[in-house]
């Protein structure tokens, strides 16, 4: 394979696509498909076939706006239809040529105006199970140009300059990452995808692996090209099948083109890829532990440093990125460092993924560029709480992160500013809270969410968050005393700081948050034994008063 | 090097042939052994003792160490699952939209706790971390068909339904 070849590649994708007048795109992502988006498909194959219309009907990945799902585009009009059942594929096939189905058709420009999609470009345009749909939205070409005209450390320098942070969570400087694992002694060096989303309310990863799973095999590939491994591990949580699926037809199509395997494109360098599932554990998603999971034991972390960077898989030097790292950077590539860097904030470059899900009215995945405020993520592209409802804190970083109060929403969306709120980035989770949730009982939900998911091997969060989980359940009750509430704040600060990895580091977070901006909640339930958001059942303090 | 010989398939059932030939791709490594209890558990529904037993043997792992490593992930059950199967999403964004809410609603229709399977083996009712179809909360999965917006009377009405089918 080589450049040329590629733009062939390119080019009869389009002529085939010429053939046709209309493309009719239906997303089949998770939410559409459970609401029937492929028995509309098929029913507008049947549609087309029975009008003799030249359509293309495109089976692609999440288009963004679950909740109007299922989602239909028609190109080249660009007119997007909402709630479409198979029911209406006869309406919209005739209407091809004609004016759009009005009462299908949706107007998400505010949604969609100030979403900026480098992550997500593909998503919605693509058939995820064709290599040659990639190929023709530019698909490995920084692949190849990486392998015939860029060293390894030229690579990294770009990386680098383009200022891109981990997007699994932390947000480590990915440029700084590669070049320790580069400099890293040794020949056999791993390269791993962290696919582990195990962080529930989230589902960007899910989106991107089942959406367009080449960017991140490119992306992997080189990462792999940059830092000198052979080998790469993507790890998927067995609860996404289909995500699975898709990976194991890209892989074995990247194959079957020469894009993966010995000797790439006539290069030296050879890579190739092996899946592994994950079994439901989210301390997996913790670099040591996922590194113990691919080895096939228990996934317990382990104390750092050596970190995988130098001694990992197998003890071998390791680089672990996040999906969303990993699709970030054939576009990097391809437009340079300083493209990228001129989006996002000062110190949190380019854009990110977020699931917008809760009490809002545009649920769904949505692009940003960093630096965006909360309120314009909420209000404009979420179309803010719906019924009647008034918004009362949004929660970030999943069960790591922290609940943003409304008084903060005015702030922009970076690494930085998150972690200086109580709240972190994390994976991109955003769930939008009305006044029907009761805070403490959120955090208590968390803290279960840990203790549930704590490996146990060290004791501030096996115990840690057990005790506090068993303080959160009576201050719920409405059994709670002031000095339950003081025992909590001192368990948070133990925990936080004594616990081995990030999970139970973390895992205080929920709770801190919520007693830094809602703790009159807190006092409400203990003083007054009432749940001011009407969650809490207050049982027991009943019986107590009785 | 000792030559090492694999155990014998515990019985003819044609579903070990699977089991082995995920072992036989990996070279019997035990860095296999999740993959293989992946396959043992979609080929059988579940883990029983003579299937870690012979997975342990297969890879020489210790057989401590495989118990061990079934128990630790919450994916794989050491139960045959019911003839149905509802798996209530406990994630964020169900929890916010009233996940628990349905799950009290089906404990109390079964008469069992979540993690159980009703006592004539119809139904078992489950929960999962996430299904990562946030956007559609409260999300249930009935017999792995995603269900979205799942409603207490939704809920009743199929657990009637799958209790005699």
């Amino acid at each position: 394979m080589t450049v040329e070849e590629l733009d062939q590649i390119a080019i009869s994708v389009r002529q085939e696509n010429a053939k046709y007048d209309y493309e009719v795109n239906v997303c089949m992502d998770l939410a559409c498909v459970s609401q029937g988006s492929d028995k509309l498909r098929d029913a507008l194959v049947q549609a087309a076939e029975a009008a003799g219309k030249k359509v293309l009907i495109r089976r692609t990945g999440c288009m963004g706006p679950c909740s109007h799902g299922p989602l239909v585009r028609v190109d080249p009009d660009d007119v997007l239809y909402r709630k479409v059942h198979a029911g209406h594929a006869g309406q919209i096939v005739s209407s091809l040529g004609g004016a759009p189905v009005a009462e299908l058709q949706c107007d998400l420009n505010e949604h969609f105006g100030s979403q900026v999609r480098v992550v997500l470009e593909n998503a919605g345009y693509i058939d995820p199970e064709k290599i040659d749909d990639y190929i023709a939205r530019d698909g490995y070409k920084a692949l190849l140009t990486v392998l015939t005209e860029m060293t390894p450390n030229g690579v990294i320098h770009r990386i680098t300059e383009s200022g891109l942070r981990g997007r699994g969570g932390g947000g480590y400087p990915t440029g700084l990452k590669w070049g320790t694992v580069a400099k890293a002694a040794g020949n056999l060096k791993y390269v791993v995808c962290n696919g582990d989303e195990g962080d529930p309310g989230a589902f960007m990863d899910r989106s991107v692996m089942e959406g367009d799973p080449h960017r991140v095999i490119e992306g992997m590939a080189i990462a792999a090209y940059a830092v000198g491994a052979s080998k790469g591990f993507i790890y998927v949580r067995a609860e996404y099948p289909v995500a699975v699926s898709r990976l194991t037809t890209a892989l074995r199509e990247a194959r079957r083109r020469g894009l993966l395997g010995n000797d790439i494109c006539g290069t030296p360098f050879s890579f190739d890829v092996e899946i592994r599932l994950g079994a439901g554990a989210f301390v997996c998603g913790e670099e040591t532990a996922l590194i113990a999971s691919i080895e096939g034991r228990r996934g317990t972390p382990k104390p750092r440093p050596p970190y995988p960077a130098v001694s990992g898989l197998w003890g071998k030097p390791t680089l672990i990125n996040n999906v969303e790292t990993y699709a970030n950077i054939a576009p990097i590539v391809r437009n340079g460092g300083k493209w990228f860097a001129n989006m996002g904030s000062e110190r949190s470059k380019g854009t990110k993924v977020f699931a917008l899900t809760g009490k809002i009215a545009n649920t769904g995945l949505v692009e940003v560029p960093m630096g965006i405020k909360l309120r314009q993520i909420i209000e404009d592209i979420g179309g803010g709480v719906p019924e009647g409802h008034t918004f009362k804190a949004v929660q970030t970083g999943g069960p790591s992160g922290g609940c943003i109060p409304a008084e903060l929403l005015d702030v922009g969306v970076s690494y930085d500013a998150l972690l200086k709120m109580g709240s972190i980035m994390g994976s991109g989770g955003m769930i939008v809270m009305d006044d029907t949730s009761c805070m403490v009982n959120v955090a208590r939900f968390f803290i279960e969410f840990c203790m549930t998911e704590s490996c146990g091997k060290c004791i501030p969060c096996r115990s840690g968050t057990a005790q506090m989980h068993t303080l959160l359940t009576r201050i719920c009750n409405g059994t709670g005393t002031m000095d339950d509430l003081q025992l909590l704040e001192e368990l948070c600060a133990t925990v936080k700081e004594t616990s081995l990895c990030g999970l139970g580091q973390t895992a205080p977070n929920p709770v801190l948050s919520t007693l830094k901006y809602f703790r009159n909640e807190y006092i409400e339930h203990i003083l007054h034994k009432r749940c001011p958001a009407g969650v809490c059942s207050m049982q027991a303090a009943v019986e107590v008063l009785a | 090097m000792s030559a090492f010989t694999p155990p014998p398939l515990p019985s003819d059932d044609k579903r070990w042939k699977i089991v082995n030939g995920t072992m036989r791709k990996n070279g019997f490594a035990r860095h296999a052994l999740i993959e293989t209890l992946h396959s043992v558990q979609s080929s059988f529904g579940y883990l029983d003792d003579d299937a870690i037993r012979f997975v342990a043997q297969s890879l020489r792992v210790p057989l401590s160490q495989a118990y061990g490593v079934v128990t630790f992930y919450h994916y794989f059950s050491l139960k045959p699952p019911g003839k149905h199967t509802a798996t209530v999403c406990a994630g964020t964004a169900c929890y916010i939209k009233g996940a628990a809410k349905l799950i009290a609603t089906a404990e109390k229709r079964l008469g069992i706790c979540q993690g159980q399977t009703t006592s004539d083996g119809q139904i078992s009712l489950m929960t999962a971390r996430c299904v990562g179809a946030c956007s559609r909360a409260p999300v249930v999965l009935c017999d792995d068909e995603v269900v979205g917006e799942m409603t207490d009377e939704q809920m009743i009405g199929q657990l009637e339904r799958w209790a005699v089918e």
